[in-house]
């Protein structure tokens, strides 16, 4: 049975005594009637065709708008001495905009949990098993408990931004790679709800303005940010930082806020950004 | 919704919804027709009309229809392939009424002649269904094994049919039934639990009253 609640993934694990990417999978395996090898497998085949997307981005490739492209390849070289952030957050940063763009350019992606948002995921765990010392399996299981609490949302609330506006897409990313994070490092499981809480907070509200409609304007950028705030809060919850507001109430206010918003900021192309004269030049310019 | 549903699926961009959920939509329409397409007309509505080129949907049904898969790279290049393929594609709008926001109908010709309309709608997370075949209303997503009969509305075809399965045991997941008028043209759909084979499939084409059978397995090649 497909976990509906955070603190119903936490319970499971704890009563089976297993860890939280184990207790995951054993949901999956009891779930679509496969064995634990058939899930795995199939688990590890994602991270493979995240690690080939990455290898794959293409510095000179434009989308057939000419919106997009280009900018990964530009953080990639701007080099870790002249940058604020230092060589992680660059890695972070590039991965995050090459795969966005990759996904614009009509390149193999894997939607995690959307084609918009695919890149939070890649762009944490990439660069973090560059830095050595971490196994593929490891990465693999933490994907597991990305997915679980990706589940709970998508049953909460919405990973859709027609639905839900961004925060449900790239919020939904990041609170997810927020807590896949925390399990790599050996968090508790609490840990990981209290990083996958803090991640959708702050993005919560966050709307989906499409300009043109195309996922371009803003999609790629805001992965940079998916990714960022994942790190931040999965170090905040490994340090002892716990969210004041349960992941589950998080995860139901993120419904109601989604609710609330207008139909012009979900997708429609029609307000935010894609209401600027400058979006709506763009988007008047493509139709041609 | 499962976890590969949230992860996943590996697929070529920019959007799950207009590009995979596209791909499939072409995919299902070409098992439908049973043979290779050599004729499409493509009538994009709503939201596939408005964005669709920008994500591709016109290249990605194209791709469906030459028989790639959504993660299939060679999708952005789909209209030169069907070029060489010999798939002579119009591509227009529709105006529907009371359908999904990004709902195409697909008029699609075979090399022997058959001839099919489908009209499909991308649900979101590349999931689709088919809501119309020929202009009668259908409900299914060829997710799993899935018969479609097309009969002549008389007594008889549904048992014939499940009689059929029931011997090579198959289990049927859920049934639907259609028809234009009574006693006319009519449609059943049946999901089923494993891959038919296609012994029964074969007996069932040759039956009286049936006018084409088609069957979808998307699991295979």
């Amino acid at each position: 049975m497909a976990f509906t609640s955070v603190t119903g993934i936490l319970k499971t694990a704890s009563m089976q005594g297993l860890p939280l990417w184990e207790a995951i999978l054993e949901d999956d395996c009891k779930d679509r009637g496969v064995n634990r090898e058939a899930s795995f497998r199939q688990m590890a085949a994602l991270w493979d065709a995240m690690k080939s997307a990455s290898s794959r981005y293409s510095p000179e490739a434009h989308s057939a708008s000419g919106l997009v492209g280009g900018d990964g390849a530009k953080m990639r070289t701007f080099g870790a001495e002249t940058s604020i952030g230092g060589s992680f957050l660059d890695r972070i940063i590039a991965e995050a905009l090459s795969m966005g763009e990759s996904n614009a350019c009509m390149k193999r992606i894997v939607a995690a949990p959307t084609a918009g948002s695919c890149g939070v995921l890649p762009a944490v765990l990439i660069p973090l098993a560059e830095r050595g010392g971490l196994q593929d399996e490891t990465i693999v299981q933490s994907l597991f408990v990305a997915a679980g609490f990706g589940q709970v949302i998508a049953a909460r609330a919405s990973i859709s931004g027609a639905e839900g506006g961004c925060q449900a897409e790239i919020g939904s990313a990041s609170a997810m790679a927020a807590a896949a994070l925390v399990s790599i490092k050996n968090g508790t499981p609490e840990m990981s709800a209290d990083a996958c809480a803090m991640a959708l907070m702050n993005l919560m509200g966050l709307v989906c303005d499409p300009v043109a409609g195309l996922v371009e304007i803003p999609c790629v950028k805001r992965n940079v940010v998916g990714a960022v705030n994942a790190v931040s809060c999965a170090d905040m919850a490994l340090a002892g930082i716990t969210s004041r507001i349960p992941a589950d109430e998080v995860i139901d206010a993120m419904r109601s806020v989604g609710e609330a918003m207008p139909c012009s900021l979900r997708e429609t192309g029609e307000g935010g950004l894609a209401a600027t004269p400058t979006g709506m030049a763009a988007a008047g310019k493509l139709k041609g | 919704m499962g976890i590969f549903d949230i992860m996943g699926p590996v697929m070529v961009g920019p959007s799950s919804s207009h590009t995979a959920g596209a791909v499939r939509i072409g995919l299902i329409t070409r098992k439908l027709l049973g043979e290779k397409p050599v004729e499409a007309e493509l009538l994009l509505y709503g939201s596939f009309a408005a964005t669709g080129k920008g994500h591709g949907t016109d290249r990605a049904l194209v791709a469906g229809l030459l028989g790639m898969k959504p993660d299939d790279e060679r999708i952005p290049n789909s209209l030169e392939a069907a070029e060489e393929e010999g798939l002579a594609v119009s591509i227009g709008t529709a105006s529907l009424r009371n359908v999904h926001p990004n709902t195409a109908v697909l008029r699609v010709k075979g090399e022997g002649g058959r001839m099919l309309e489908v009209e499909a709608s991308s649900l979101g997370g590349g999931r689709i269904k088919i809501c119309r075949l020929d202009g009668i209303e259908t409900n299914f997503s060829g997710d799993c094994p899935t018969l479609v009969v097309h009969n002549m509305d008389q007594p008889g075809h549904v048992s014939e049919v499940t009689f059929l399965l029931a011997r090579y045991n198959v289990n049927i997941a859920t049934m639907q039934l259609y028809r234009n008028v009574r006693g006319g043209y009519a449609v059943m759909v049946l999901e089923c639990d494993q891959p038919i084979p296609k012994a029964p499939l074969e007996s069932l084409s040759k039956m009286d009253g049936i006018l084409k059978i088609t069957y979808l397995n998307i699991g295979d090649d």
